[in-house]
C-alpha cells in the first residue's frame, strides 16, 4: 500500500493528466450520444446572449445582401400568390397545418464534421425539439435542443444527419447524407439502380420522416455514377441552401404532428 | 508575480474572445481553421508548476468548447499540449534558466527555437483536435492536410503577434 502511494505521488502529474483527459473523453462520448443536455449547456443564456450581441454588430455589414434575399423571396411569394389565385377554384382548400416561425441565426458553423447552428428563438416562441428548420433556399436542419430563448439546430452538414428525400420528377425515394467535408455538396444514397436519375434533377424532401414537410428543396444532382455490381447507387448533389450565408431561417410548426406520431405509435404497438 | 498573473489573465481573456468571435468565424478557403487560443498555454511563464499548467489547459479547453458547440475535444487537445509543454521546453530551449525576467518569446529564445517550439506544439494540438472532431480514419489525409494548413496559419499569426508585441515594447 505504501508503495502504491509512493508510486502515485511520484507520478502525480501524469495521473492528473490522465484524469483530466478521461473527463474530456467522457464529455465527448456524452455529446456524441446526443443526450441533448451537453448541447443544451451551450445553448444556455450566457453564450446565447453573447453570440446574439455579437451577431447584432456584424449584421450591419450584411444588410445589402440580406435585402436582396428578401426581395427575391418577395418576388417568389408574389408569383405563388398569382398562381394560387389562378388555380384556387379547382383545388381543395390549401394545407394550413404548417406554420412558420422566423428566427435569426446567431451562430453557425460549416467546416466541422458535426455542424450546428444557434437561433434566437426558443421555448418561449414555440420552438420544440425535432422541429425542422428551413430557409428560403431550402432545408437547413432540425432542432436538437431548446432553452428559454434560444435553440440549437443540427445542420444538414452533420455526419449523423439523414434525410428522407425524393427525386422530384418521378417521386422515387432515396436518402440524403453528408459525409464529405464540402459544405456545398451532399450524397444522395440508396438510389435503386433502375431509377432514371440525370444530372440536374431536382431533389426535394419526401415528407416521410415526419420531420420535414414534403416538397422542401434540397438541391440538384450534380454527379451520378452507376455501378453495375451494386443494386443501390449514390449520387453527389449540390445543396440549394448556401449554408455559409444563412441569416434568417424558418422553424416549421406542424400542428398535426402529435396526431401523426400518436397514430404511428398505435400502429407500431399492435 | 502579481504582474505576471495579471498579464496572463489578460492574455487568456483576449485570446478566448479572439478565438470565439474572430477565428471561429474565420474559414479561409473553407479549409483553414486557426486555433490561436493555444498560444496562452505556450506563453505561460516557465516556472509555472505542472499541475497548474494542466488545470489551466483544462479551463481554457472548457471555455473554448463551451462557446463552440463541441464538448470535450478542445479540453483533450489543450490538456495534451499542457502536458507535453515542459518536455519541449527541456529539449528545444535547454539553455534557458528559469528566472523572474525570463519569458518565452522570440526576443529571448531566438527565432528558430521559438518556431520549433510553437510549431510542434501547435501541430500536435491541431492534429488531435481535428481527428477528435471527425472521429474516424477514413479521411486521414484530408484531416492531415487540414491540420497542417491550419497549423501553418496559426503559427504565422503567432509569429505576427510576437513581432507586434516586440516592437511595441521597444
Amino acid at each position: 500500500m505504501r508503495y502504491l502511494f509512493a508510486f502515485l505521488r511520484k507520478n502525480n502529474i501524469f495521473f492528473l493528466f490522465l484524469f483530466l483527459e478521461i473527463i474530456a473523453i467522457v464529455l465527448m462520448t456524452k455529446n456524441r450520444t446526443f443526450s441533448g443536455s451537453v448541447i443544451l449547456n451551450s445553448t444556455s443564456q450566457f453564450s446565447g446572449s453573447l453570440n446574439k450581441s455579437y451577431s447584432g454588430i456584424i449584421d450591419y455589414f450584411d444588410l445589402k445582401k440580406q435585402n436582396e434575399f428578401l426581395v427575391q423571396e418577395n418576388a417568389y411569394l408574389k408569383n405563388s400568390i398569382i398562381q394560387f389565385n389562378n388555380t384556387q377554384n379547382t383545388i381543395i382548400p390549401p394545407d394550413t397545418i404548417y406554420q412558420y416561425i422566423v428566427a435569426k441565426v446567431i451562430s453557425n458553423s460549416i467546416h466541422k464534421a458535426d455542424n450546428y447552428l444557434m437561433l434566437d428563438k426558443g421555448k418561449r416562441h414555440g420552438i420544440k425539439v425535432d422541429m425542422p428548420i428551413i430557409s428560403d433556399q431550402g432545408i437547413v436542419g432540425s432542432v436538437v435542443a431548446v432553452s428559454e430563448n434560444f435553440c440549437s439546430v443540427m445542420s444538414v452538414l452533420h455526419k449523423d444527419s439523414k434525410i428522407s428525400a425524393k427525386i422530384k420528377k418521378n417521386n422515387q425515394l432515396a436518402n440524403i447524407l453528408w459525409d464529405n467535408m464540402d459544405y456545398q455538396r451532399g450524397t444522395l444514397a440508396d438510389i435503386p439502380s433502375h431509377i432514371d436519375l440525370r444530372v440536374g434533377d431536382t431533389i426535394i424532401t419526401s415528407g416521410h420522416s415526419l420531420i420535414y414537410p414534403e416538397g422542401i428543396m434540397i438541391g440538384v444532382a450534380e454527379n451520378y455514377n452507376t455501378r453495375t455490381e451494386s443494386s443501390l447507387n449514390s449520387a453527389v448533389i449540390k445543396f440549394s441552401t448556401d449554408f455559409n450565408s444563412l441569416k434568417y431561417v424558418y422553424a416549421v410548426q406542424n400542428s398535426r404532428l402529435e396526431e401523426m406520431l400518436l397514430l404511428k405509435k398505435e400502429v407500431e404497438n399492435d | 508575480m502579481t504582474r505576471q498573473i495579471v498579464t496572463n489573465l489578460f492574455r487568456f481573456i483576449i485570446l478566448v474572445l479572439l478565438q470565439i468571435f474572430v477565428f471561429n468565424q474565420f474559414q479561409l478557403m473553407g479549409f483553414i481553421n486557426p486555433y490561436v487560443y493555444i498560444l496562452f498555454i505556450l506563453l505561460l511563464p516557465i516556472e509555472t508548476p505542472k499541475w497548474l499548467l494542466l488545470l489551466l489547459g483544462f479551463v481554457l479547453g472548457y471555455v473554448i468548447d463551451y462557446f463552440s458547440h463541441s464538448i470535450g475535444i478542445n479540453i483533450f487537445s489543450t490538456v495534451l499540449v499542457a502536458y507535453l509543454r515542459p518536455v519541449f521546453i527541456r529539449y528545444v530551449i535547454p539553455k534557458l534558466e528559469p528566472g523572474p525576467d525570463v519569458k518565452i518569446s522570440i526576443k529571448q529564445i531566438g527565432f528558430n527555437s521559438f518556431l520549433i517550439y510553437t510549431g510542434i506544439l501547435v501541430f500536435i494540438h491541431h492534429f488531435t483536435l481535428f481527428f477528435l472532431e471527425i472521429f474516424r480514419f477514413s479521411y486521414f489525409f484530408n484531416t492531415l492536410i487540414h491540420a497542417i494548413l491550419s497549423s501553418v496559419f496559426t503559427i504565422i499569426l503567432i509569429l505576427i503577434s510576437q513581432y507586434l508585441f516586440y516592437s511595441r515594447k521597444k
